[in-house]
């Protein structure tokens, strides 16, 4: 503590410098809060995925349906518990910005299978009685200011047996998350009002989704319900939900790859601009670290305090820069939609408290060592 | 350190405690080698300085004055010889022990005052005692007292550039002596000050020997500067050629 005045000046000396390389690093550790954030916002449904549920679509892609007669089927293979299917409707609130999942599914399965999904009892109630009823996520709710009673229109693509393709719902439930990460943008409403108003598709479904009773049994169960279908008109490709997400979010690219990759090349170059101040700063000084050597300072404390004043450096940007990304993040989905659970990580702080530690050590070490090697006499007779 | 090392070394140290020396050279040599070229700056050089003494150094440039002090100092290790202060062996010991030897024995003035620019004249004073375990508030006593010994009291928040030269080596001074060293050490204190700043440093050197009962080598060309001190010793070709005392 008694060094702080000392290593604090140091950094002051010339304030220009040290506020530009703290910018760098501030910018730094502000992309990289923000890219985690993007990052997990796109894996999202990876890490919430459900250990005990399988996904089954269609084997050669999941836009094309699957007949809803396969549900007893797949329920009377071995191991399988429960067994819910889903619809992708695909329509438009208002604007076709306004992008959420929509879902035609069939209520009391779709509860059973997302347990996570916290809808209270009188609303179920209400629901389940009510043909055109649909509930919605906290988050859309929230996003578009709706209450339960109200009529929610949405334009799909899907023609109705009157000859229009405008749907509408009543809102008869918002239910919220068992976790902060359980998504609560979805939209469901009744499969049967949906397949007994539409023209086309009678008895199709879109996916379905299988709970199963031993988690380590899940590559068998599924080799076993795709061999069930193996040969018929609609073959099925059945995973993991976790894979299923996976193979979801790397349609988009493997995000994670490419924001690691980005943080890598802005982190090497502010390794390069830190470095390249603390190297001045100490060249800079050298009769200084002369005559503190002189007045009994001994070589291991020299590099200490090089040291401390780069990890001053790098924990000031790095904090700066992490506190800003945290307030930017909790204004919430830049996208509007399209990233719904945008938070950033506990973990990332961890992760961002150790790049401080790193970028600190990697840019002091160097001139923390040049200066312990400092030669007194000769620096002096430098001066 | 062999147990016949520990034995000559206490004999010497016994040795100079007897004659009294504060300061004991024997037989010095330093010899510097640039590519292929020998430099021998010091050949031989036999100096004893007894406690409370002000000896000035004197000699042309290039005659190892500087070398010398360099040595007495502990910043530079002889390639010859012995170098014994109060006690201590300092050219056998290593470089965390000359610095902890340093930090309690020594203080040094430089002919360019040497202060960090970024730090106050109390916090440049106060540097040697971080290396101590006296609490913050002992360090200022001891800082505003030796502020008060060097006459720059009212100038304890200033930075460098807002004194002048010969402040500048006041608070150098007071640096030096703010941990109490058994030695001081000056090299050329009043080559970079004016007349009226030299006589002042000059004073305050002479007043610190005298009521203070400090140990003063200063390294001189100039021999107004020199009759301050109570012994001059001249330095010519890396050898001592003669002592005069006034």
């Amino acid at each position: 503590m008694k060094f702080l005045p000392l290593i604090w000046s140091n950094l002051r000396r010339k304030r220009v410098r040290t506020l530009f390389t703290l910018l760098s690093i501030l910018v730094a550790f502000l992309m990289f809060g923000y890219l985690i954030a993007v990052s997990n916002a796109f894996n999202i449904g990876v890490q919430i995925a459900g250990v005990d549920r399988l996904v089954l679509t269609n084997k050669v892609s999941i836009i094309l349906p699957l007949p809803i007669s396969d549900l007893e089927r797949i329920e009377q293979v071995p191991g399988v518990t429960d067994v819910a299917h889903a619809d992708w409707f695909g329509g438009i609130y208002q604007d076709p910005k306004n992008f959420f999942a929509q879902i035609a599914a069939d209520p009391e399965r779709y509860l059973r299978l997302y347990p996570e999904f916290l809808l209270p009892e009188d609303q179920k109630k209400a629901w389940m009685a009510d043909r055109t009823g649909a509930i919605c996520g906290k988050y859309l709710a929230d996003r578009f200011h709706w209450k339960i009673g109200d009529r929610i229109p949405i334009m799909a693509a899907w023609q109705k047996k009157d000859g229009t393709t405008s749907w509408e719902f009543n809102l008869d439930g918002i239910y919220t998350g068992a976790t902060p990460t359980t998504d609560t943008t979805q939209f469901i409403f009744h499969y049967k009002y949906f397949d007994e108003s539409r023209v086309n598709g009678h008895g199709e479904v879109g996916w379905y989704i299988i709970r199963i009773a031993h988690p380590d049994q899940a590559p068998q169960i599924a080799d076993r319900i795709d061999a069930m279908f193996a040969n018929s008109d609609y073959e099925t490709k059945t995973s993991t939900e976790k894979a299923f997400m996976q193979g979801f979010a790397k349609q988009v690219g493997d995000i994670g790859a490419i924001i690691t990759a980005i943080l890598s090349v802005v982190f090497f170059i502010i390794l390069l601009v830190a470095g390249n101040t603390m190297m001045q700063s100490v060249r800079e000084r050298v009769t200084e670290l002369a005559v503190l050597k002189t007045v009994g300072f001994s070589n291991g404390l020299i590099l200490t305090l090089v040291l401390v004043e780069s990890l001053m450096l790098a924990a000031m940007g790095g904090l700066l820069g992490l506190g800003l990304a945290w307030l930017l993040i909790r204004r919430g989905d830049p996208t509007g939609g399209a990233l719904p659970i945008f938070v950033m990580p506990t973990g990332s702080l961890a992760l961002g408290m150790v790049a401080i530690l790193l970028l600190g050590l990697a840019t002091g070490s160097l001139p923390a060592l040049q200066a312990m090697r400092l030669r007194v006499v000769q620096s002096l007779r430098r001066a | 350190m062999s147990p016949a090392t520990i034995s000559q070394s206490q004999e010497s140290t016994a040795a100079a405690e007897t004659a009294g020396a504060l300061v004991r050279v024997r037989d010095v040599h330093k010899v510097y080698t640039r590519g292929s070229e020998r430099i021998d700056v010091l050949q031989g050089v036999n100096l004893d300085v007894p406690r409370g003494d002000f000896v000035a150094l004197m000699g042309p440039s290039g005659s190892g004055k500087t070398t010398l002090l360099n040595l007495l100092a502990g910043l530079d290790r002889p390639s010859g010889g012995t170098v014994q202060i109060g006690h201590d062996r300092i050219d056998k010991m290593g470089e965390g022990e000359l610095a902890r030897w340093r930090s309690h024995h020594v203080g040094f003035v430089f002919q360019l005052y040497n202060l960090l620019p970024t730090l106050t004249a109390e916090r440049n004073v106060e540097l040697p005692l971080l290396l101590t375990s006296l609490s913050v508030n002992e360090r200022k006593k001891h800082v505003s007292a030796v502020l008060t010994v060097v006459g720059l009291s009212d100038r304890s928040k200033h930075y460098p550039r807002q004194l002048s030269g010969g402040q500048e080596q006041r608070v150098a001074i007071a640096r030096a002596i703010v941990a109490d060293p058994t030695l001081l050490l000056c090299d050329e204190p009043t080559g970079d000050l004016d007349r009226k700043s030299e006589e002042e440093i000059l004073d305050l050197l002479q007043a610190l020997n005298r009521e203070h009962g400090k140990t003063i080598i200063m390294v001189t060309h100039n021999a107004h500067a020199a009759a301050r001190a109570r012994r001059i010793v001249y330095l010519n070709k890396g050898q001592l050629q003669s002592e005069a005392i006034q």
